[in-house]
């Protein structure tokens, strides 16, 4: 039993995932290289994780020694990975950060086929609020900022950008 | 067929994944794109999230590839479309390892970090520094600086956090920033406070003097940020911890403060470190506990975990501090979420009080049911603990485990409770009839093969033992006439025991044994008819051998001494005497497991120990002839710890000779050691045959030499002898820094510690489950009885430690535990000399002197 405190460090974060309603991976990033190094491995912890948490909408989990906070949304589900002992309400800010923010930037229709039409966006607010594994904003309006996405608006847009190629 | 961009279907099917067909190689097509003028950003844009999404499901880039797609990336830094420079930056960071020269990128970089539009300076430095090397870096150190102390926080905290991921690579340059990093650290911005002093710690974790003083300085200074409280918890803790201050230090007293600070997530940082400090009071605890209590009752999910994890391991140290949150544990056993119910099933069975027992058990048989098999485990072995810290509350235990084990579960579950059993019955007498009784009913009904052979050998054991042995008679055989064929052979080894212990029942199990004997598989016709050869002699001597005790050799000893056998045709039968003794196993302490989802047990039965020595001993040609190895000792040492070389000895024991093993390490590393000996001069007839060198000891790698000794022949007494050693050998200065030698050396010699050869050496532990049957079967013939005072010795435990260490025998049937308030003790111990086995009944006695 690890009775000793973490080694005092801003790396606090393990992974960010977002599944589908079927446990796909849609976006993962791992900021820890040691935890699951292959794509295999990854993969499975996805299945785990996905399996544990679907049934029950439960916020928190733990998993194979790591604390998972988690929340879902229509057909997404969205978790945020720490070690065993780290601090679960800190893992929880940055969750609710990364949902807060995609809420807005996607208008509340934080589903499936609208974060996909909108995934570079996605991967910017990522970007912004986890860096290598530190928190590196936690503040969802300062994250909408930094962003700055316009998101696009219908279909009838993107056609008509994609015809005046 | 490039996927197609399905916006007209928005309505069929919300399952459908724009991205799911992408073909590698056409989104490299396509990227071709970025080549052309105009720019289009949005399809840019478009395909580069494309070949971002196939990076991220784990598709993957040959060299050639990812270094096309990368520089035909770099033309899009031509548009000044501020989404698709992000996106840049992105690929960048994603592509850094698997593209060739990405340095190209770093003049735009540089130029977007230093330029005016804050939206690209913060990305573009951690792009930057994530492809930047050591040299590189040296180019950049001045931008970096500016960097850190900008006003615009969101470029201050990237350079921060950026600069934080190149320690790794280079220290010494990121060490001369640290003014700036101080100078950020004073910043408004929350989060630049929380980089700056994660970035500072960092940089000064090795100097407590100066981590000390930065606490010091920021404790004081009242920073805002909630992310850099918790921070500066995380130092102060550690800091206490290293240096073991005490608890009125303003370090403990920062912290306690922090209990008080209005953001939740610094009051749990606080009341966490607090209760993992070690040697905290009671009284300090409280304040951290009450906190902890508050937060159980919250209507986030994530801090009632937090809380009930943290009382979790606050009960195993200071169980009495948690008591007085024990109703609202109770409260969160039928909390929706099942981890939260399980952690504060788990703390009150630890804080639970011996009156609190029979209500605890009541609430746990309707909890139990709801929970997934895993956490299941993790309460039977809570409920196990606390069975062996109450052992009268046995019975109640007792029924709600047998009425755990009638419910549903999977096999680990089962195992647990089974165990769990198994071991009240073996801790506690006075339980084992109704334990038994127990487990009888559970194999009447038990689909788990192992479950059900672990139980009937159990019955076999203790079975016969009990007032009323009968009763366990029907339950076995009818495992005989219903079950699988390892079930039924385990439950005639079971009634073969019944028969051997009690004559009264031996009639009737003979008749039981004879249908056994008609059975359709051989395993249990083998046995039937052997068990009844047996029986029927009516020997006490045989009965012993081969019912009671079973075997006691190595299992893989055995398989390799019978392989050699095939190997060599020979006219002898095969004899088990050349076949060394299983070593016993240390049983294994039991360790606290929390929630711990997936413990892989070990499926493969491992080598032992002297089954490793005996393949490397049997490698080296000059010890071919031993034999098989009898036994091998710990390592002793003959050198105080902290000199120049450090030597360790095994004794290896043989048929009719000892070798002696010396693990020899040169911890100078300006000597090169050649040709040593460690030569022994025995105080007794022990004769030394040869001796086998180390040919060379370089520093700090461990080396062995041996010597080979043959025992006295003639006087089997001489057992113990002590031996001065002498380590002798050729030495070579050498060069420290390169490990050259020189070319000639000189003899040297190092004196060691002398070595004993005691009894214990030549005795092998031998565990005999049944003792007096094994004592009965030798007979009077070769009994001795000798008296012995032990002067030194103060108490019955410490006499019975010296006996069994001194003598290297077994103890049996759970005899060195010593019961409280006796005077006088009987130790049963087995152990095997060589060809011969010795058993010992020790009566030791307290004698007041007048």
């Amino acid at each position: 039993m690890d009775f000793m405190a973490l080694e005092p460090s801003l790396y606090t974060v393990k992974a960010v995932l977002i599944l589908d309603n079927d446990g796909n991976r849609l976006l993962s990033k791992y900021y820890d290289t040691e935890l699951y190094p292959s794509i295999k491995e990854q993969k499975n912890f996805e299945k785990s994780v996905f399996n544990k948490s679907h049934k029950a909408d439960n916020e928190i989990a733990f998993l194979e020694g790591l604390t998972i906070v988690y929340k879902s949304s229509v057909d997404l589900f969205f978790y945020v990975v720490g070690s065993a002992q780290e601090n679960e309400l800190m893992l929880m800010m940055v969750l609710n950060c990364l949902f807060d923010t995609l809420s807005q930037i996607l208008r509340k229709n934080v589903e499936k086929r609208y974060l996909l039409d909108n995934l570079d966006g996605v991967y910017l607010v990522v970007d912004e609020i986890i860096d290598g594994g530190i928190i590196l904003e936690s503040d969802p309006q300062q994250v909408i900022q930094k962003v700055n996405y316009r998101v696009l608006q219908s279909a009838k847009e993107q056609i008509k950008w994609s015809i005046l190629k | 067929m490039i996927k197609k961009f399905d916006k007209k279907d928005e309505e069929s099917g919300s399952g459908s994944n724009p991205f799911q067909h992408l073909e590698k190689s056409a989104v490299l097509q396509e990227a071709r794109i970025f080549n052309e003028t105009p720019i289009n950003p949005r399809r840019c844009l478009h395909i580069l999230t494309k070949i971002i999404y196939l990076l991220n499901q784990g598709e993957h880039f040959g060299t050639t590839e990812a270094t096309e797609a990368f520089f035909a990336m770099t033309r899009l830094f031509q548009s000044n479309d501020q989404t698709l420079r992000r996106m840049c930056y992105l690929t960048i960071k994603e592509m850094a390892n698997i593209s060739e020269d990405v340095i190209i990128v770093t003049s735009s970089l540089t130029k977007d970090m230093t330029g005016k539009e804050d939206v690209y300076r913060g990305p573009a430095i951690r792009a930057l520094c994530r492809i930047t090397d050591t040299t590189m870096l040296q180019a950049i150190e001045r931008y970096m600086k500016q960097a850190i102390v900008d006003k615009v926080p969101s470029v201050s905290s990237s350079a921060l956090v950026s600069s934080l991921h190149m320690v790794r690579m280079s220290y010494d340059v990121v060490k001369r920033w640290v003014n700036e990093a101080q100078e950020a650290a004073s910043s408004d911005n929350i989060m630049v406070q929380y980089h700056a002093l994660g970035l500072l710690y960092h940089l000064r974790k090795n100097d407590r003097l100066a981590v000390s003083k930065m606490l010091n300085k920021f404790t004081k200074s009242g920073l805002k940020s909630p992310f850099a409280y918790c921070m500066l918890i995380r130092i102060a803790s550690r800091l206490l911890e290293e240096t073991e201050g005490g608890h009125d230090s303003p370090l403990f007293d920062f912290i306690e403060s922090c209990l008080r600070n209005k953001h939740e997530m610094v009051v749990y940082e606080a009341a966490s470190a607090i209760v993992h400090m070690p040697n905290c009071t009671a009284r300090e605890l409280a304040p951290a506990v009450s906190v902890l209590q508050l937060f159980c009752s919250s209507p986030k999910a994530a801090l009632r975990y937090a809380a009930v994890r943290t009382l979790n391991k606050v009960a195993m140290k200071h169980p009495s501090a948690v008591t007085a949150c024990n109703l609202d544990l109770e409260n969160l056993i039928t909390d929706s979420n099942r981890s939260i119910a399980t952690l504060a099933i788990t703390t009150l069975l630890k804080t639970g009080s011996e009156s609190s027992v029979d209500r605890l058990m009541k609430q746990i048989s309707s909890f139990v049911s709801e929970i997934s098999d895993e956490f299941k485990v993790v309460v039977v072995q809570a409920i196990s603990a606390l069975c062996q810290k109450y052992p009268r509350k046995h019975s109640v235990m007792m029924n709600f485990l047998s009425n755990m084990l009638r419910d549903d579960g999977g096999f680990e579950y089962k195992r647990a409770i089974v165990d769990c059993i198994i071991s009240i019955i073996e801790e506690n007498p006075e339980s084992k009839e109704t334990g038994l009784a127990h487990l009888c009913e559970f194999i009447e009904d038990c689909e788990h093969t192992v479950l059900a052979t672990k139980i009937l050998h159990l019955l076999g054991r203790e079975g016969p033992r009990t007032p009323s042995p009968s009763k366990y008679i029907r339950f076995i055989f009818n495992r005989v006439v219903l079950e699988s064929e390892a079930v039924r052979a385990a439950a005639v080894s079971a009634l073969a025991k019944f028969g051997a212990q009690n004559d009264d029942l031996l009639p009737s199990v003979l008749v039981l044994m004879q249908r056994c004997m008609m059975d359709s598989d051989d395993e249990v016709r083998d046995r039937a008819t052997f068990y009844m050869n047996v029986l029927q002699q009516k020997q006490k001597a045989l009965n012993a051998a081969y019912i009671f005790n079973g075997l006691s050799v190595s299992v893989p000893g055995l398989e390799k001494s019978l392989h050699q056998y095939t190997l060599e045709p020979s006219e002898k039968p095969f004899d088990m005497k050349t076949v060394p003794l299983a070593t016993t196993t240390v049983s294994e302490q039991k360790t606290e497991l929390a929630p711990v989802a997936s413990s892989k047990l070990p499926e493969k039965l491992a080598p032992s120990r002297q089954d490793i020595y005996q393949e490397q001993l049997a490698a080296i040609p000059e010890f071919q002839g031993l034999g098989p190895l009898f036994k091998s000792s710990e390592p002793v040492q003959l050198t105080e710890a902290e000199t120049e070389y450090v030597v360790r000895c095994i004794k290896h024991t043989f048929a009719s000779h000892m070798v002696f093993q010396f693990d020899c390490t040169n911890t100078l590393n300006d000597q090169l050691l050649q040709k040593v000996v460690v030569q022994m001069e025995p105080s007794e007839a022990y004769e030394i045959v040869q001796y086998v060198p180390a040919a060379s000891l370089p520093y700090s790698q461990p080396g062995s030499c041996y010597s080979l000794v043959r025992l006295p022949e003639d006087d089997p007494t001489a057992v113990s002898c002590t031996f001065s050693c002498t380590m002798k050998y050729l030495v070579r200065d050498c060069d420290p820094n390169t490990g050259e030698p020189d070319d000639d050396g000189y003899d040297d010699e190092y004196v060691l510690e002398d070595l004993e050869v005691t009894v214990a050496d030549h005795i092998q532990k031998v565990l005999k489950p049944n003792f007096a049957a094994a004592w009965e079967e030798v007979g009077d013939e070769f009994e001795k009885e000798e008296t012995f005072a032990l002067a030194s010795v103060r108490t019955l435990e410490e006499a019975v430690n010296n006996i069994v260490s001194f003598l290297g025998m077994q103890p049996c049937e759970r005899s060195d535990k010593v019961p409280e308030n006796k005077n006088s003790h009987i130790l049963f111990l087995a152990g095997k000399a060589l060809r011969l086995f010795v058993w010992a009944s020790c009566n030791i006695v307290i004698c007041v002197m007048p």
